[in-house]
């Protein structure tokens, strides 16, 4: 270990598919570093949809025109369930940082409540939000 | 031949050079984000979809304005953390360096825009 010479290693996913069956406890875990690093695209429109609104006119029809348009709930919708997801996933990290839920029953089923829960929550925030 | 001994590289902040703290830091910001998130996307939800007038009352009232401005800025510190992780993870030497400086670019330059679109309206 003293003078380590480098060497070519595999990087990350080489595994998956290939040699790495796909598990709950897996994806579930790979969807959380999906979703938040997608987030990004609803963070930037959103911001140009602020944006449009502070500076007014053209601005703010231009941004909201995407923003209200079949592309704009797409991105949202999605973005919404991306969060809600992430969010559950985030709290479950949480609890395994702790020291729970680590037996592979529990984190499966965390996996489920993740994934169910994500899609409860979404439908019940477009619902609360029209009020 | 290097002086130090295995011990002495291993000790102390690891091979990150700062030990626990990007992970520690995720945690704090994980918990802030689960208090602000939830506001947020009703208020946001809420506004979307308004006339521009609705809009700039909803985020410029200091809850509104204050609620997205701590949003913005956790989150996407939050962001460029993460999205570091995962560069870390599938890239190395140069590509490596420069997505992280890229990302981290991205969220300040989000976050500054947002915020500028906040004290605008607020004014």
């Amino acid at each position: 270990m003293a003078d380590p010479k480098p060497i070519e290693r595999p990087l990350s996913p080489f595994m998956l598919g290939q040699y790495y069956r796909f598990q709950m406890t897996s994806v579930s875990s790979l969807l959380t570093r999906i979703t938040g690093n997608a987030l990004v695209v609803s963070f930037i429109l959103g911001v140009w949809w602020l944006l449009g609104a502070a500076l007014g006119g053209g601005a703010f029809d231009a941004a909201n025109a995407v923003a209200t348009s079949w592309f704009g709930d797409l991105v949202f919708t999605l973005s919404l369930l991306g969060i809600w997801y992430h969010y559950l996933a985030g709290l479950r990290h949480l609890y395994f940082d702790a020291g729970h839920g680590l037996d592979i029953e529990t984190a499966e089923m965390l996996g489920w409540v993740c994934i169910i829960g994500s899609v409860v929550l979404t439908v019940l925030t477009l619902i609360v939000i029209q009020f | 031949m290097r002086y130090l001994t295995d011990r002495k590289r291993a000790e102390r902040k690891g091979a990150s050079g700062t030990g626990t703290e990007h992970h520690w830091y995720m945690s704090v910001s994980a918990v802030a984000l689960a208090f602000l998130i939830p506001t947020f996307l009703y208020v946001f939800g809420h506004a979307l979809g308004q006339g521009r007038a609705e809009v700039v009352a909803t985020f410029g009232h200091p809850f509104g304005a204050i609620l997205t401005g701590l949003v913005l800025f956790v989150s996407m510190q939050h962001f460029a953390k993460g999205a570091q992780m995962m560069i870390e993870d599938y890239t190395q030497g140069s590509w490596r360096r420069g997505l992280v400086m890229l990302v981290y670019s991205l969220a300040y330059v989000i976050t500054a825009t947002g915020l500028y679109a906040l004290v605008k309206m607020a004014m």
